[in-house]
């Protein structure tokens, strides 16, 4: 791992990048950074979007010059342990539909494997994966990484509606959608769970730093746990 | 105790949207910030009113706009001169005004600027999602009625009334304190991001050359079109989007990432504009000239300093 570096993001900003590569185990050293930056700024944090490989600190100018938060930071990395797997971010257990009318990719990727599409879903569900962002939506979990044989191109096309629930491969990353939205992620299946709600505490399911083992689940579990099994509508040419 | 008052919207026009400092915490959750594009102006409605200075105001994008007031009220306007009349008078934006019962308030055109702010003593009264009356029709969070909905023909804007209130000492902006709109636009930028990425040649154009403002703007992004930067770091990962971030996509044509920006984006960036230049930028229509130059983070951050002391203080 590289020698964490602190860049310049504006007058009440900084990006601080701990790889230049996706790399696991650099999730365990930007949670830990997030923690120990959290304490030592206290009141004087604003925002902190991690990333991948950086963090985007951003801290109130009224309470700390650039030359004051710059020097916090630098002295949080000194200190810096990476958290291990067991206090690195909690596990989170995604109850998905794997089936090809709610996932149409699915016989796409099974295809070009020569494999089932249950395969294909056995393979999505073996590993387990790190939320590493959450952005494009509120919600939306940049989640990583895939299998080297699931890793599927974004589509040509985006589909105009991805259904709510819909859980999504773009190369080696997964997502689910939290919200009816235009996308060009290859859809495999589907959760019943509601990922974003601005109105409940805590807001998202996940959030960065988090583990998430997806669990398959039956069409009728999906159905009961409040899931809708409507297929997707594919575009008339 | 206080009642509500409250204007009339008889025509809602293109755009206006309810906006207080805007939404934090959040971020890490993919949630945009919002808030006024234009922090300078929306601070000097506010502080002529002697409201603090996150109190909700109205945006009011290009114009179009009519409202009619059913009480009483004291307001300010400030920012862009969207040639705004009270009952067909004209009224110049940087000042403190009265309106009165039937009193009609009216926006036509950009004149000089693209957005005006309109503030009401104790600020506009909106529903509050995550800390934030902010108006983010995108996430349908905010606005005078919720959901991230802007204002339509029909809606009423409220406001607490209250006793009448000790305003500062100044019924107007002084005119040193206005932001000229008319002018070529000069944007403050802190190098950061991958600038060091971008060749030499796009480097020196990016800092010399004269931009334009693009026709594709948004409270999401202004972009710019110039001379073709080059950047030799294309495939990069996404991280975290500062206000102000200068991104620079394939092809070569900065898009200045503002208020409702995304969280999180892979385009690599030339910097970061500081606070008065997004201000600034906020008041450019599509064609306006736009000059970069680059600037340190110290002086930027005791130029904003100094701003806020420019504001009457009660």
């Amino acid at each position: 791992m590289m020698t964490p570096r602190v860049e310049n993001a504006g007058i009440d900003a900084w990006v601080v990048r701990f790889s230049d590569r996706i790399d696991p185990a650099s999730r365990n050293w930007i949670t830990a950074f997030c923690r120990d930056c959290r304490a030592v700024l206290g009141d004087a944090l604003v925002e902190m979007v991690p990333s991948y490989t950086t963090v985007l600190v951003q801290y109130d100018p009224w309470q700390l010059t650039d030359t004051v938060s710059r020097r916090l930071l630098e002295s949080v990395l000194e200190r810096l342990e990476p958290s291990s797997e067991d206090t690195g971010g909690r596990l989170i257990k995604l109850p998905v539909w794997y089936d090809v009318s709610v996932g149409p990719e699915l016989s796409l990727i099974a295809e070009r494997n020569g494999w089932s599409p249950q395969r294909v879903a056995a393979a999505h569900a073996a590993t387990q994966y790190q939320v590493f962002a959450l952005g494009f939506v509120p919600g939306f979990a940049f989640m990583g990484l895939v299998d080297p044989a699931l890793a599927t191109p974004r589509l040509a096309t985006p589909r105009q509606q991805v259904p709510r629930g819909s859980i999504a491969i773009a190369e080696r990353q997964t997502s689910a959608y939290p919200q009816v939205t235009p996308g060009g992620w290859n859809l495999i299946g589907r959760t019943p769970l509601t990922l974003f709600d601005a109105t409940r505490e805590p807001m998202t399911v996940l959030e960065p730093g988090d583990r998430v083992r997806f669990v398959p689940i039956s069409r009728q579990r999906f159905i009961e746990l409040g899931g809708d099994p409507t297929p997707v509508a594919e575009a008339t040419p | 105790m206080s009642r509500a008052g409250a204007l009339r919207v008889e025509q809602a026009g293109p755009l206006a949207l309810l906006q207080d400092a805007g939404r934090f915490g959040v971020r890490h959750l993919g949630m945009t910030q919002g808030g006024p594009m234009d922090w300078y102006a929306a601070g000097w409605a506010n502080a002529l009113l002697g409201n603090a200075q996150v109190a909700p105001v109205l945006e009011i994008t290009i114009g179009g706009l009519s409202l009619v007031a059913e009480t009483s009220t004291t307001l300010s306007l400030t920012g862009a001169d969207l040639g705004a009349t009270v009952n067909g008078q004209p009224l110049t934006p940087w000042q403190r005004f009265e309106l009165h019962p039937g009193d009609r308030l009216a926006f036509d055109l950009p004149r000089a600027g693209m957005r005006a702010y309109l503030g009401i003593p104790g600020g506009w009264q909106g529903e509050t999602s995550l800390g934030s009356v902010a108006c983010v029709t995108r996430e349908g969070l905010g606005g005078h009625k919720g959901g991230g909905r802007p204002l339509e023909s029909g809606d009423r804007l409220a406001f607490p009334q209250q006793e009448p209130g000790r305003f500062p000492a100044e019924t107007h902006v002084p005119n040193a304190q206005r932001m000229d709109y008319q002018q070529p636009a000069r944007l403050g930028l802190i190098p950061g991001g991958q600038a060091a990425r971008f060749d030499g040649y796009s480097l020196y154009q990016a800092f010399n050359r004269q931009w334009t403002v693009d026709t594709r703007t948004d409270r999401m992004g202004i972009r710019l079109t110039g001379p073709e930067l080059v950047c030799r770091h294309t495939a990069m990962i996404s991280e975290g989007i500062p206000a102000g971030a200068v991104q620079v996509p394939a092809d070569g044509q900065p898009i200045c990432l503002m208020n409702d920006r995304q969280t999180i984006g892979g385009y690599p960036r030339l910097g970061t504009l500081t606070p008065l230049a997004r201000a600034r930028l906020a008041q450019c229509p599509a064609g306006h000239p736009v000059h970069l130059r680059a600037c340190g983070t110290g002086s930027a951050q005791r130029e904003w300093r100094h701003l806020f002391f420019l504001w009457p203080h009660q």
